[in-house]
């Protein structure tokens, strides 16, 4: 599979800044990084809404390549924040992922630290 | 892209601008992954199945009012089997059937069936049989499109196709009707269910 050939980091970067909607990531002070990146954090939240979600699920879900979602749910399994269960449906190889305990707390953390930031300034929440 | 760290340059309100925005996507990605798996498709194969069975127990009937009967009967029988394999598929992802996109869908999906509902007695008080199989295609067609509006692509190309045949089925002779209707609830709901369930979670 290409996404586990060795990559430059010239190509690295380049799917690291591809995002589902084609927007650049904006930088946030503070923030958990590693769930901040748009693809990453649009996995984490699609795995917030659904316990389980096989990679070609979430690949469709996120109009994005196999190489692209491969490096970011690795990104999201070496933090801990994500589980990764590499299975069978019949004779198809199923990879399913889901939120750890750790992620859904990291999640967490990332909202309440949105919120504090749209409360600080002075506008009002109103986007949950 | 190394993305710059924070500076005095950063107003509080740009922060909560773009804290809001950040905000508005993780809700759309989660909405958009709540509805991706909220139409079931091993349901769409079960009402599929139900309706052959109906066309086929149809295709005997005596009288005109027989063969409406079985198909209210059909109706019905549907109807439970969609319920209860959506509320089923949702509890297997852990999201509630009556709150957010699940909801929606089931609400986008009413009007057009209610309206069936009421032409199919408008039509049988006029004694119209015959137009009622290219009318439930049509009706089925447009509820399919708008609750699938935000669903996978799939499940509007669905919609299209009993769009589709429902006009055909107008445009036909009246003893076509019981076979276009096997087609459409039959056929195409099976063939469509198998790819959603295959595809999308069951």
């Amino acid at each position: 599979m290409a996404a586990q050939n060795p990559k430059s980091k010239a190509q690295r970067g380049a799917e690291a800044s591809r995002t589902p909607r084609g927007k650049a990531s904006i930088a946030l002070p503070d923030l958990d990084r590693v769930i901040h990146e748009r693809m990453r954090l649009a996995i984490v939240s699609a795995l917030a809404a659904n316990e389980v979600l096989s990679f070609n699920e979430l690949k469709e879900l996120l109009a994005t390549t196999d190489g692209n979602l491969s490096v970011h749910a690795r990104k999201l399994e070496e933090a801990g924040y994500v589980a990764c269960r590499k299975g069978f449906a019949g004779r198809v190889p199923r990879t399913e992922y889901r939120l750890t305990p750790e992620g859904r707390r990291a999640f967490q953390r990332y909202l309440d630290h949105l919120e504090a930031l749209v409360r600080a300034s002075g506008r009002a929440v109103r986007v949950r | 892209m190394h993305t710059p760290g924070p500076g005095p340059r950063i107003s509080p309100e740009a922060l909560g601008d773009r804290a809001a925005d950040n905000l508005r996507f993780i809700r759309d990605t989660m909405e958009r992954a709540s509805s991706f798996t909220a139409v079931p498709g091993w349901g769409g194969v079960g009402m599929g199945a139900s309706a052959l069975v109906a066309a086929a127990v149809s295709a005997l009937a005596r009288t005109p009012s027989e063969w409406l009967g079985i198909w209210l009967v059909e109706a019905f029988l549907a109807v439970a089997i969609g319920v209860r394999a959506m509320s089923v598929k949702a509890a297997r992802a852990g999201v509630p059937l009556f709150a957010g996109p699940a909801r929606r869908f089931l609400l986008t999906l009413s009007p057009p069936l209610i309206a069936g509902a009421v032409l199919t007695a408008a039509l049988e008080r006029s004694g119209r049989y015959d137009l009622l199989p290219g009318v439930w295609l049509l009706l089925y067609g447009t509820a399919i499109v708008t609750g699938g509006a935000f669903a996978p692509r799939v499940v509007p190309i669905m919609g299209i196709g009993f769009l589709l045949l429902g006009t055909i089925a107008l445009a036909s002779p009246p003893y076509w009707g019981t076979a276009f209707l096997a087609a459409g609830f039959g056929a195409l709901q099976i063939a469509f269910g198998i790819v959603i369930a295959r595809r999308y979670g069951g």
